[in-house]
């Protein structure tokens, strides 16, 4: 089975993130970059299919040279190929641009499913899955937070998380998966894949390489751009109570009817 | 591109769902700006109950998009349907729900008729001639303003709880007009086996006013019993902090944060919740936080409205009773 996992390199959340002084992005000095989270609940998801089908895990990104290190920890985890498409053309692209780009790559692979996380940390779009499955005319299962493919590998029965409940689908393969935490627990790279991925050469491809134009994918093409980053509007702490039960049922009570008006 | 504002009504259970029904909201404070016809677009088979409940509640046209095979959500079904209908028509935004089936269908249709997409928009605002979002991006350490650029159809995904929900006895008795659909079942290459609803004590999480919500200092699945309690006498949902969903104490469904659900009730309890940045970043657009933590310092007080330093088993029972009594008194 040919798995293709898509890969962002994103802050790590637990990082602090500081705006620049004129709101158009984060200053990224002194942030670690990791691997997208749920892009690695997607690794996770491929190597499993490849332990359990044969074939192989290609990793595939669309980011500047550093994002790289993001393929890397893929690559250590255990995939077997990484591609990286980097472009200045690309600064400026929007969700759709990247799908597109993705797309292209991906054509040229043989893959019977194409998994990609359930949402990126930084821009929190939810969006390049949905229409990379467009793009690439596959059908789709997002948010899966359970997956069993059947024994000859030709389509799965997904869980997804609806409101209220579980929906239980049956998608044919080829098809493209987003995936939520829940399904499954990333493993660590291991030392041996660590090393293994230093070595490795990762495929570095341009939009020219592509056959794109930037006229179609960049830029030019956008059809959303960021104005402004501006920090969000900030929480102060409000009233403490300190006292017996009484005293602190008393008080929320009050809180709910004269203040929230929720009662 | 027409003005018209067309609004997805998602809807389960003959009935159209809460967010759904706000983003007729938000489109009439956006066609007071861009002008043009509120549009109710209702996908699905057997939809009359579904429309007789949006009828009332400000839109100008309903489309009814009604086939067979529309009878449960597919990504392919759905997506051909609003697809050819927002090709045909050209309103200029379309508004749909952030839910799971919003999520999953809307960058799908901007795919495929190469729309603008914005999603999880906090707020929408016509400027210029314009679509101009907000949305909280970096897990909630950011707000973007972003614009949608170009001609054509924008689609904006939105979240719940961010407008109102219109008065249900609007004067506007909307036109319903029937599309044609056309649909080949051989289109559609996923199957829905079934739906398991989750069988939950209190409301579901994206339709709730007040939240209330249990962390580790739950201690235990059992304990939850006494959220369950407070939640029914207040008409709220439970939802938790990721180590009661780590630890097998609640369902998934529950988390609240960045690996879980964005909320913005108008009331967020936090019942035994340290206040960790990840926890924060699902729930700190909540209106007003309440926080019932033993520990003073822990950081939740540094965002709560109202910071209650105490054990939470002793107040939430106290505060049920208390709650039903204010509105038995009513
Ligand atoms: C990548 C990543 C993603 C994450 N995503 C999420 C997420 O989406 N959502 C999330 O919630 N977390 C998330 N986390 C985990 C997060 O970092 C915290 O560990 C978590 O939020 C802590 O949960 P808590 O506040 O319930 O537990 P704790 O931090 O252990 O706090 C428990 C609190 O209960 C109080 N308490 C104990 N007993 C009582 C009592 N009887 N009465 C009153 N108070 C009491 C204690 O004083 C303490 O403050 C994520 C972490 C990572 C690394
Ligand atoms: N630049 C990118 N390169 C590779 N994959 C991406 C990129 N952006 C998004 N993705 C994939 O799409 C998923 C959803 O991202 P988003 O739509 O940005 O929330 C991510 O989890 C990745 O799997």
């Amino acid at each position: 089975m040919n798995i293709i996992v898509c890969v962002k390199q994103v802050p790590d959340t637990e990082a602090p993130i500081r705006i620049t002084p004129d709101g158009s992005g984060i200053d990224e000095t002194g942030v670690t970059l990791v691997m997208n989270y749920y892009d690695e609940h997607a690794t996770e998801a491929g190597l499993r299919l490849r332990e359990q089908f044969g074939g192989t895990v290609t990793l595939v990104s669309v980011g500047p040279e550093r994002a790289k290190e993001a393929l890397r920890t893929g690559l250590a985890m255990g995939a077997d190929d990484a591609v990286l498409v980097s472009d200045p053309a690309l600064n400026g692209a929007d969700h759709l641009g990247v799908a597109r780009v993705l797309a292209a790559v991906i054509k040229t692979l043989p893959h019977d499913a194409v998994i990609c996380g359930k949402l990126s940390t930084d821009d929190n779009a939810t969006t390049v899955g949905a229409a990379l499955a467009e793009y690439l005319g596959l059908p789709q299962a997002t948010a899966v937070a359970h997956l069993e493919v059947d024994a000859a590998g030709t389509g799965a029965v997904v869980h997804r998380e609806v409101e209220g409940g579980v929906e239980v689908l049956a998608v044919p393969f080829p098809a493209l998966l987003t995936v939520e935490r829940s399904l499954n627990e990333p493993r660590y790279p291991s030392l041996p894949g660590i090393m293994k991925a230093k070595r490795k050469e990762i495929k570095t491809l341009t939009l020219e390489n592509l056959g794109l134009a930037a006229a179609e994918v960049g830029a030019a093409a956008a059809r959303t751009a960021l104005v402004r980053l501006s920090p969000p509007p900030a929480r102060k702490a409000g009233r403490m109570v300190e006292g017996d039960t009484e005293q602190a049922v008393a008080a929320i009570l009050a809180f709910l009817v004269d203040e929230a008006k929720v009662l | 591109m027409g003005a018209d504002i067309w609004v997805y009504i998602e809807h389960a259970e003959a009935a159209p769902k809460k967010v759904s029904l706000e983003l007729l909201s938000c489109a009439r404070s956006l066609s007071t700006e861009l002008g043009g016809n509120i549009v109710a677009f209702v996908p699905g088979s057997k939809i009359d109950q579904v429309i007789a409940a949006v009828g009332s509640r400000g839109a100008d046209i309903i489309y009814a998009a009604e086939h067979p095979l529309l009878d449960t959500y597919t990504t392919d079904g759905y997506a051909a349907v609003l697809a050819d209908a927002v090709r045909a028509e050209s309103p200029a935004i379309v508004l749909v729900g952030s839910t799971a089936q919003g999520r999953d269908l809307a960058p799908r249709v901007a795919a495929r008729l190469g729309a603008g997409i914005v999603t999880d928009c906090a707020t929408l605002a016509w400027r210029d001639g314009k679509v101009l979002a907000t949305r909280p991006m970096y897990t909630r350490k950011a707000i973007g303003t972003v614009r949608v650029t170009g001609g054509g159809p924008c689609i904006a995904v939105v979240l719940p709880a961010m407008y109102p929900l219109p008065d249900a006895d609007s004067p506007r008795r909307p036109e319903v007009r029937r599309r044609p659909v056309h649909l080949d079942g051989k289109a559609i290459r996923t199957s829905v086996r079934e739906v398991k609803s989750v069988h939950r004590e209190t409301i579901p999480l994206i339709e709730a006013n007040v939240i209330i919500s249990g962390g580790r200092g739950m201690k235990g699945p059992e304990n939850f019993a006494i959220l369950d309690d407070l939640a029914r006498a207040l008409g709220a949902a439970v939802g938790s902090s990721r180590p009661p969903v780590d630890s097998g104490w609640v369902p998934h469904d529950y988390e609240i944060g960045q690996t879980g659900k964005t909320v913005s009730p108008q009331v967020y309890l936090a019942c035994g919740i340290s206040g960790a940045p990840q926890h924060l970043a699902g729930m700190s657009g909540s209106k007003y936080i309440v926080a019932i933590n033993k520990d003073p310092n822990a950081p939740m007080f540094q965002v709560a409205d109202l910071g209650v330093v105490g054990d939470l088993f002793e107040i939430i029972p106290k505060l049920a009773e208390a709650v039903r009594k204010a509105k038995s008194q009513h």
